[in-house]
């Protein structure tokens, strides 16, 4: 597994027990008023599972496994897929810092900017890797 | 494939047939009127996203990630079997005790009990998956 899908997977193994961390405070405070900030985690909780989990796990599993090239570097010019990394993280962070009211309102907004640059650069990276494998 | 492969994939399609019968449910006319239905949708979003999808990933990543070590390849299955077992038993608590409370039943425990359950199915996930994905 190259350097990068492990970086991105266990990141997002990071974001997986985070978010399930998140997600048993939001149940059992039904069932428990446990804190009256709890509910405010919601959004951090559905982007670092629906971004930071299942969209990077893809992201890394799709650096390691879409075919590769004869010649040169085997898997293009990784530069875009690291920028697509660091963006993605960057991003989660920061939309879910800023949907649960712990940093600037604002952030959210550069936060969903800097997740959509992140697609476009693994896009960028992929695109010539989807062919056939011969 | 590994037996606990099956297991989490075969879990997978019933939690993805039963939460495209309930999203019918939650469409249709007369029947959505129900208590019960008029509450359920985060129950409804949690089978999809936790029963089908995380489920599916976690079986399929059980048995395609790199292996940990000739004597462990899959890391402890005992481990994983944990994850299986808790990720179910938290969801059938949720899809029972979610409904209820929402609905005035004290169902405290049983959310509970399925918070602790879904997250320490997570850990497990996360603690047994951790060492295998490594640089070849």
């Amino acid at each position: 597994m190259p350097r990068l899908s492990v970086w991105m997977i266990r990141t997002a193994l990071l974001h997986l027990a985070i978010g399930f961390g998140l997600g048993a405070l939001l149940l059992a405070q039904r069932g428990m008023a446990l804190n009256g900030v709890i509910p405010r985690l919601r959004p951090a909780h559905v982007e670092l599972l629906l971004l930071g989990w299942t969209v990077q796990l893809a992201m890394g599993v799709a650096y390691w496994i879409l075919p590769r090239f004869r010649s040169g570097a085997e898997r293009g010019d990784e530069r875009p897929a690291w920028l697509a990394y660091g963006l993605l993280n960057a991003g989660v962070v920061s939309v879910a810092l800023g949907g649960a009211g712990l940093a600037w309102i604002g952030l959210q907004f550069w936060g969903r900017c800097a997740e959509a640059v992140a697609a476009g650069a693994f896009a960028w990276h992929a695109w010539p890797r989807v062919k056939p494998f011969a | 494939m590994p037996p606990l492969t099956r297991w989490f994939v075969k879990a997978a399609l019933v939690y993805f047939v039963t939460a495209l019968l309930l999203g019918i449910l939650l469409q249709a006319g007369t029947v959505r009127a129900l208590p019960v239905l008029q509450v359920s949708w985060p129950t409804y979003v949690h089978i999809l996203v936790v029963g089908w999808l995380t489920q599916l990933i976690f079986g399929v990543a059980y048995w395609l990630f790199p292996r940990d070590s000739a004597a462990r390849p899959r890391g402890s299955e005992r481990v994983g079997w944990a994850s299986f077992v808790l990720l179910n038993v938290g969801l059938l608590l949720r899809i029972i005790a979610e409904p209820g409370a929402a609905l005035g039943h004290n169902a405290a425990g049983l959310l509970v009990g399925s918070a602790v359950a879904q997250f320490l199915a997570g850990l497990a996930f996360v603690a047994n998956t951790w060492p295998r994905i490594k640089e070849r």
